[in-house]
């Protein structure tokens, strides 16, 4: 299948009071279209840093990128067109009510008026979320939330849709009907989706593929299965510990042995 | 493009601004305090311009309705950064000036209608100028917002907290008002005053709307006046719309 994303030594170097911080140090990525990519980590590890700059918000120091067939350099413009983007966050007005929202983004995308009011109330019935249009967006649960941001990021049918830790404190059961939506997007309308999260039961169950990111760098990728038997010991081994026997993290053997207190 | 993004986030602050009305009529309050128990006060005084002591004074409160309010806009592009609005916008191939533009000329538009609220006050105060004058006068008032607004913005994406923004903002409005001449025109002042508030762009911007107000339309005041108005919202619009584009909060 076609190579949707693709990036070569992609760099970003913070300048802070303290001296320059190098959050991403030379990432190379394939994405296949269709693919749906768990990108983890710890914590600082450069996930939403290299999320931040495929989707144009944040300008690379160093490398380059391709995000469906735009340069990420040269046409930022072209990227923003193709793509779909969920931060962490969100990102609506609580005051505002769900079909203002999806109608204005739509708007945003340079849909003409009433087109722009028709997907509004067709991505509300693809996302559940026909009930509530005229709800303010404050006033939603947390997972009729997290759909309505996803909403928001797919007005313009992108081809490529990134999520930041999309389930991060949702309850199991709207976790659980987050990755159906996931996964029917993908099954439905071919989207790529290129995901981070924190947690690696969603890894396992959500992303075809993985790509570990340690230290702003990638320190190993591949299936579930292919990681957990090269990292884990066997085909079986929890994705827990081949995480961290990938980024090295959680309580060393010295660290054990050594006293708290003399 | 340009002008349909523009229009699109100019109706969504509109809106925004609309809900809460109260905050509108609130904004008018300070001003509107200083027409009623400081505007009486100079009645008798000898201010050295011409004109009556209204035509004085009404111009520095709509200038200050600027000054005061224009540059705490920021204030909500904070808010914003927290809740996601603003990188959700900037991900959409909407214009970087128009999500700046739409912005300010929102704040512009609630400025101006604050404007005309004391306006109206002013003249039932006892305030007699000519209408051309107070036209201008508000186009001045629009203006100094659009230009406030656009620096306010820029410097609300580049901090984080409101806590780190209140205090900048004093820092720069308060000595603009006193420097400026707003409460009293500086012809008044000793020398090294006058030299002094000649380096605050906000100065030459009171003194045009002043010469407005007894109908001097064509004197030097007012062409610098303009000049100002309009190389200053030249400049911080350009500013502005440079943060919007690389801003990397």
């Amino acid at each position: 299948m076609a190579t949707v994303i693709s990036a070569a030594g992609l760099t970003r170097t913070f300048q802070t009071k303290a001296g320059p911080v190098a959050a991403v140090r030379g990432i190379d990525l394939a994405v296949r279209e269709g693919e749906i990519l768990g990108f983890l980590g710890p914590n600082g590890a450069g996930k939403t840093t290299t999320l931040r700059m495929l989707t144009t918000l944040l300008k690379p120091t160093g490398g380059a990128a391709t995000v469906a067939g735009h340069d990420l350099a040269a046409d930022p413009a072209g990227v923003r067109a193709t793509i779909g983007y969920v931060a962490q966050c969100g990102g609506v007005d609580p005051q505002i009510t769900v079909r203002e929202e999806l109608a204005t983004q739509g708007r945003m995308y340079r849909l003409p008026k009433a087109e722009a009011g028709a997907r509004a109330g067709e991505l509300a019935r693809e996302l559940g979320l026909t009930g509530l249009l005229d709800r303010k967006a404050g006033a939603l649960s947390g997972g009729q939330r997290r759909r309505l941001d996803i909403a928001m990021a797919l007005t313009h049918r992108p081809k490529v849709l990134f999520l930041d830790e999309p389930t991060t404190g949702l309850d199991p059961g709207s976790r659980a009907d987050l990755w159906d939506l996931v996964r029917r997007l993908r099954d439905k309308h071919g989207t790529t989706v290129f995901l981070t999260t924190h947690y690696l039961d969603e890894a396992d169950a959500l992303a075809d593929r993985l790509v570990i990111v340690d230290r702003g760098e990638v320190a190993a990728e591949g299936t579930p299965s292919a990681l957990k038997l090269k990292h884990g010991g066997s085909i079986d081994a929890p994705l827990q510990d081949t995480f961290l026997a990938i980024t090295g993290r959680g309580p060393s053997p010295s660290a054990d042995t050594a006293p708290v207190a003399v | 493009m340009l002008l349909h993004d523009t229009a699109l986030i100019y109706g969504r602050y509109l809106r925004q601004s609309l809900r809460s009305r109260f905050a509108l009529l609130f904004g008018v309050l300070t001003p509107l305090l200083y027409l009623l128990f400081y505007g009486p006060l100079l009645t008798g005084l000898p201010l050295g311009g011409a004109g009556s002591s209204w035509q004085v004074l009404v111009p520095g409160l709509l200038l200050q309705l600027g000054l005061f309010g224009a540059l705490f806009a920021g204030f909500t592009v904070i808010v914003e950064k927290g809740q996601g609005v603003v990188e959700r916008m900037r991900v959409t191939p909407v214009s970087r000036l128009a999500l700046l533009l739409g912005r300010v000329l929102r704040d512009a538009t609630v400025f101006v209608l604050q404007a005309v609220l004391l306006v109206l006050a002013a003249l039932v105060m006892g305030l007699r100028a000519p209408l051309a004058g107070i036209l201008i006068g508000f186009a001045f008032v629009a203006l100094l917002t659009l230009s406030l607004a656009s620096l306010s913005y820029a410097l609300g994406m580049k901090v984080n907290t409101p806590q780190e923004f209140g205090p900048l903002i004093n820092m720069v409005s308060m000595p603009s008002m006193l420097l400026s001449g707003l409460m009293l025109p500086m012809t008044l002042a000793p020398a090294w005053l006058d030299v002094l508030s000649h380096f605050v762009p906000f100065r030459y911007l009171v003194d045009a709307v002043r010469d407005a107000y007894v109908g001097r339309y064509t004197g030097t005041p007012m062409l610098y006046g303009a000049l100002v108005a309009v190389g200053f919202a030249a400049l911080t619009v350009t500013v502005g719309t440079r943060v919007f584009r690389t801003a990397g909060a």
